[in-house]
Order: structure tokens, then sequence, then C-alpha cells
């Protein structure tokens, strides 16, 4: 048994995990969620805003981080909308325009009283990292002239008045890396004191959790705090609980769960075998 | 033959197989769409009212509403799906081991994205901030009509200067010209990121651990919970600065100090890790989902075949 496993070829292990990743998915399985102090304060953060609050909607992520990150960037706008709130989406990611269209899509969708330019806005993308944010923080229109659509902001009912990011009543990040959370931490969301609450990668939330509670009103790192937040949403607004658009993230934890519990095992073995191996000579 | 080329052999004719019958039987794999028409105010200066123009989007939709009016099967959307979900197989072939398929695979991805970067960066840098406030004139009547600067801004050919600079590295003669260029966004990042970390990395993350190491709560009662956590985080910063600090030997109370902060580090990476394996089993679970919904039609989660 020892040497069987000791020489497993890696590839049965990534057959396994495949296996344990598609079963679930394919049986539906669900599981119930505990929202975390943090997720309630992301929630409370957008929930407790006066209804029409401006929102600077800064999604920062591509196709490679869809997976994870979508399912919290439509749980954020579908709540942002349900509260009637006025939303400016914005990217630094290249490739994050035309996801932000499909949360575009999903206010066009389910909530057909909200009109472009009156209630939100497609800022589009603007190359330069870090810059853009130095720079809209101060003056939006140095760096954005027009929408996406080429429309001039001095022309859009809800962007004529706006001069910088500073008149935002909160920044909503979903970021894949870099550009991303901690830039705007600590270009607006610091120095300028602009509420900010931040969805991230799995990668990256332990390296942000710091900024929390002081210089983040909250974070969900990674699918499991979206759960959490859709979960937290359908609490509140009951109208989602039957809308399986509004459970994507909540749809995600069945081979979440099966397969952490499985690598959980795999570890276990793993150093099992090391030891043992130890134990007889095998190894130095 | 050799055993893995007929275990792939094997693969290939039977998922091949499976593919043409599911395609055959259910319809999987197929993208319906349908013509939206959308009503586009444009100002027109000479006239005092706006005139609107009637543009048509495609949009896809579920396939249960394929027999509905209007709805008609998209051959190119069909093609993208099947590319998109071909892509998906040839980065997991990965996983068994190099091979062209993947290699193939990889190119695309690196290609496209590319690609897509450059020519979102050409449109939104160089034509419409660029030359939308260098030549306003001629970008209104030709690419940006809804622009509305109306006098050049001369401050943006510093920025065009300091482009063509940069690019005459491609020169045969006069490369250091390119230097000078560089230098500058060297400086100023540097000097922008300084700030930036000195405020909210360095002071803002000092005054964040100042924090009470005994709780109490409005009636004066002691808080065991938030007193620990609180002990936990400022014993965690003090035990891993010490472990960085080597102007001092590790040995002793310093050493123990040290030796607890690799403890706290080795926790913190732990979560990372945790955090990471997360990270990518959402990813494959997204993927798995996008070829067990969309292209293979085995799950329905968002209902869009009801009643097929």
């Amino acid at each position: 048994m020892y040497t069987f496993l000791r020489d497993l070829d890696r590839r049965w292990i990534f057959l396994l995990m495949g296996i344990v990743a598609t079963v679930p998915i394919l049986a539906g399985w669900r599981f119930p969620e505990d929202p975390s102090p943090m997720v309630r304060d992301v929630f409370h953060a957008i929930e407790d805003l006066p209804d029409g609050s401006r929102i600077f909607m800064a999604y920062d992520y591509d196709p490679a981080s869809q997976g994870e990150l979508h399912p919290m960037a439509l749980a954020f706008t579908r709540h942002c909308a349900l509260k009637g709130h006025k939303l400016y989406f914005f990217t630094l990611w290249p490739q994050g325009g035309p996801l932000i269209q499909q949360n575009i899509r999903l206010i066009e969708r389910n909530f057909p009283d909200y009109e472009y330019g009156e209630d939100y806005v497609n800022l589009g993308y603007r190359s330069g990292q870090e810059g853009p944010i130095k720079v809209i923080v101060t003056d939006l229109r140095k760096s954005v002239a027009v929408d996406v659509n080429g429309t001039s902001l001095s022309e859009i009912p809800m962007t004529r008045d706006i001069r910088n990011i500073q008149q935002m009543d909160l920044i909503v990040n979903v970021s894949a890396g870099y550009p991303g959370t901690k830039e705007w931490v600590l270009y607006a969301s610091t120095p300028y004191n602009i509420e900010t609450v931040a969805g991230c990668t799995g990668v990256s939330a332990p390296y942000l959790y710091p900024y929390y509670p002081e210089q983040l009103a909250g974070i969900l790192g990674a699918i499991k705090a979206a759960a959490e937040y859709e979960y937290t949403l359908i609490e509140e607004y009951p109208q989602l609980k039957d809308d399986p658009t509004a459970q994507e993230a909540l749809r995600r934890m069945g081979p979440q769960l099966v397969a952490h519990v499985t690598l959980i095992v795999l570890i276990i073995v793993g150093n099992t075998i090391y030891f043992v191996g130890r134990s007889r000579g095998d190894v130095t | 033959m050799k055993p893995q080329t007929l275990g792939w052999t094997l693969l290939m004719v039977v998922g091949g197989a499976f593919l043409i019958g599911r395609a055959v039987l259910t319809g999987a794999g197929t993208v319906y769409v349908q013509d939206v028409e959308i009503e586009v105010e444009i100002e027109d200066e000479a006239e005092e009212e706006a005139q609107v123009v009637t543009l048509q989007r495609v949009e896809q939709v579920p396939p249960n509403a394929r027999s509905e009016p209007g709805v008609r099967l998209s051959y190119v959307h069909t093609f993208g799906l099947w590319v998109a979900a071909a892509c998906t197989l040839g980065i997991f072939s990965f996983l068994w081991g190099d091979n062209p398929l993947y290699k193939v695979t990889e190119a695309i991805f690196v290609g496209s994205s590319a690609a897509y970067a450059m020519v979102v960066a050409f449109w939104s840098e160089l034509v419409q901030n660029l030359c939308g406030n260098l030549l306003p004139d001629l970008m209104r009547e030709t690419l940006i009509p809804g622009l509305k600067v109306e006098e050049p801004n001369l401050w943006y050919l510093v920025p065009l200067v300091m482009a063509i600079m940069l690019l005459w590295r491609l020169m045969p003669s006069g490369g250091w010209i390119s230097r000078w260029p560089l230098a500058f966004f060297i400086g100023a990042t540097a000097g922008f990121r300084m700030m930036g970390y000195l405020e909210a990395d360095f002071t803002q993350q000092i005054s964040n651990t100042i924090m009470p190491l005994v709780v109490t709560g409005a009636d004066g009662s002691f808080q065991f919970w938030a007193s620990l956590k609180n002990m936990t985080i400022v014993g965690s910063v003090l035990v891993c600065l010490t472990y960085f600090f080597f102007s001092v030997e590790h040995t002793g109370p310093v050493g123990w100090a040290a030796r607890l902060g690799i403890w706290v580090l080795m926790i913190t990476f732990g979560a990372s890790f945790g955090y990471t394996v997360m990270g990518r089993i959402a990813l494959l679970a997204g993927r798995l989902e996008f070829l067990f919904d969309d292209w293979l039609w085995l799950i329905d989660p968002l209902g869009r075949r009801l009643d097929m």
C-alpha cells in the first residue's frame, strides 16, 4: 500500500479532483451558509446608504478570474440596483469592459426602470494601472472625458455635476490582482477617506485583510464570501429566493466543499506517506 | 500501438461519439439569438430636436425560446461556443502532460489577450484621450461624434513627444533618447508609490495596530474574545517584526519570539494556500459549469431549457 501510494502517478490525483468537482455540479448539491461579520459589514455598507447614493463600481477583473469574481460582481450590482443607487462602472483592466457589459445586461433584464445616464453609466476602461486612480480622485474629466459610447460626461445627467470620485458615497471594487483593491486603498480610500468595500480573489485576500476595518469597510474573500453575500442578499430580499441567477456563488459551494474535504484527506495521506518513508529511510 | 496512443484514440472516439450524439439528439452546443432594436438619440447642433436613430443589437436568448418569433440559430455564436469548449479542454489537457493542443490553446489565449488589450488601449487612450484633446474638431467629425472638447489642449503634446521618444529605441541610432521618458516614468511611479505606501501601508497600518489589549463593553464588563483578538493581532505583529530584526542575535527571549514569528508566518502562508485552493477550485467549477451547461446541456441550473 505504501509503495503504491508513494509511486502513484499525480494524474490520478488530477482525475480524482476532477471527479469530486464534477459530481456536486451534476448533482446540484447545495449547502447552507453562515455569513461572517465581514460579509455583513460589506452588505451593510451598501444597504445602509440612503437610496439613490452614488456608488463607484470599480470592476478590475478579467475572464481568467471570472469563475471566482463574476458572481460577487453580479451580487454587488444587483444589490446596488435593488437599493436604487446610482452606479458608475469603471475598470482598470482592458478585458474588464465586456464583464461590465454583462453586469449592465443584468440591470437591463431585471431592473427595467433603470435608465442609462440617469441611474447607471459605463465609464469604461482606462489604461495606466494605478495612474487613472490618482487622476480621477481629484479630476474625473482629466482621465475620463466621455463614456464608452463616446458621450461627453457633461451631457450625461448623472455625471454632469461630478468633479471627482471624492463625491462618491462608496467605492465598490472587485479585484483580480494588480491594479486592484490595494491601489484603490493606497490612492483613493486612505488619502481621501472615501468609504470602500472590496471583493477579491482567494490568492490576494490574506494580504488585504490588514486593511479591514479602518481602510476597507469590508472584504469579500473569494467565492465563499460571495456565497455568504448572496445568502445575506436573499435573506433581506426574499424575492431573490426563486431566482437562480442570484445564486451563482451559492451553487459553486457544492464542488468547493467536496473538493476541499478531498484535498484535506490528500494532504493528510501525503504527509503520512512522507513520515512513513522517513521512518523507513526512503526519504532523506 | 502504444498503450498511451490506444488510450487517447479510444478517448477521442468515445468522446466524439458522445458529442455527436448529444448534438443530434438534444441540440446541445447550439446558440440562439434575436435582434433587439435600440433607439439612440443623436444631437445635431443645426437642428433643435435630437435625431433618433434605430440600431440593431444581436442578443443571445435561452434555448427554450427558440420557437419564438424572431429567434434564430446563430452559426457564428455556435462556432464560438465550440471554440471556447475546445480551448477549455485544450488547457485541461496539460494535466496529462505538455502536448500540441495545449500549446496551440495557450498561444491563442496569450495572442488574443494581448491584441484585445492593445486595441482597447488604442481606442481609449490614443484616439479618445490624446487625439481627442489635440485634434478635437477632426475627432468630432470622424471618430468621436459626442466629443465636447472645443479647443485643443496643447499640454497633451508632452505625452505625445514622450511617447515618440520612448519608441525611438526602435530606430537604428539614437536609442539613448528613449531613456529620458523612461527615467521620467520610473521616477514618477516611484514617487507616487512611495507616497501611497508611506501613508496607507506604513503610517496607517501602525495606527491600525494600536488597539486596546483589554477591551471593555459599554457597561464596563470585560470582553474576553475581543481582548484575545486584539492581543493576538498585536502579539503576532511584534513577533513577526522580531523575526525580521537581524541587528540582535536570535537567542534567548529574542530567539523564542522570532521562532513564534515563524509560526505566525507559517499560519499566514497556510491561510493563503487555503484561499488559493479555494480560488482554483472556483475557477475549475466555473469552467465545468460552462462545459456541462452551455455546451453539453447536461445541467440546467438557470432553467434555460425548461419545457424543451
